[in-house]
């Protein structure tokens, strides 16, 4: 498949995400639009990678070339993660001193 | 058109239709399982690309472990349609059309990127996505940062269980 059709495909998954973030006052919402343009950009990393590799694949078959690629997406997920746990734990706390999960609430962080 | 190219549009338009309704569904329960018919999706462009163990990485800590806090996390709330707080008309418009002018503006780059529209993906053979490959490049030349992934871990862990105790417990 030629790359451009998964970076439009990539794009338009984060620019979903993206609308996500400004549409929505629920924080579950907003925080799953931001896991699905993390899922974006894994996706046009894998693609990335295989590209790169389909260079070299012709000449020498058993080349890592691109192994990187699919090693930053194992740590982006790592992260992702770790950032799920935490931001989670911060919604939950939202949730029981506001009993509502508008994020607008967190305005009153400045005072 | 051939069997990899059947599989990638029907993968490309389930993902995108499903990212949509995530985002029109009012029943928060209803967005998380739609996000994960979109982790599905994603998992099986990776099996399209060969790289089978990001697909079941994917799989497991996204579509298994990821999730299923979410929905913990929204079934604990019980946050329902009626309470579900929403924008205005104008901003949801404002937002939307702001993040297609984005995406026209980014469409029609990658059209007129002459280099990119020469390149194409390889989809079934290689090596680089198996196991093997990657487990041999983890544990050579990225140790460091595999084990520091896991002090991370550990200081996420903490921090989850500090902020999510009582505020009378931390009190006393």
């Amino acid at each position: 498949m030629p790359i451009s059709y998964y970076l439009i495909l990539a794009f338009t998954l984060f620019t979903i995400g993206v609308v996500g973030v400004l549409v929505r006052r629920n924080a579950i919402i907003v925080f799953m639009s931001i896991e699905l343009m993390l899922n974006a950009v894994n996706l046009l990393l894998v693609a990335f990678s295989k590209m790169h590799h389909a260079g070299v694949y012709a000449a020498n078959k058993a080349s890592t070339v691109g192994t990187d690629a699919q090693l930053f997406v194992f740590f982006i997920m790592v992260v992702a993660a770790v950032e799920v746990s935490v931001g989670l734990a911060i919604i939950v706390m939202l949730y029981r001193n506001t009993h509502s999960v508008d994020i607008n609430f967190l305005n009153r962080l400045k005072n | 058109m051939n069997l990899v190219q059947i599989i990638f549009w029907f993968l490309s338009a389930l993902a995108v239709i499903a990212a949509i309704m995530v985002l029109v569904s009012k029943n928060p329960i209803y967005s998380v399982l739609w996000l994960i018919v979109v982790f599905f999706a994603i998992s099986g462009h990776y099996i399209l690309m060969n790289a089978q163990f990001l697909a079941i990485v994917n799989l497991i800590v996204y579509a298994g472990a990821i999730m299923v806090l979410f929905l913990f996390v929204v079934m604990l709330m019980n946050v329902n349609t009626e309470t579900d707080p929403q924008r205005s008309l104008f901003t949801k418009l404002v937002g939307v059309i702001s993040g297609g002018c984005f995406l026209m503006i980014v469409i029609s780059l990658i059209k007129q990127a002459g280099e990119l529209n020469t390149k194409d993906v390889l989809m079934s053979g290689g090596n680089i996505g198996l196991i093997e490959t990657l487990g041999k490049v983890l544990f050579k030349d990225y140790l460091v940062p595999f084990e520091i992934s896991s002090i991370l871990f550990l200081s996420a862990m903490v921090g989850a269980v500090v902020i999510g105790k009582k505020e009378s417990k931390i009190e006393n």
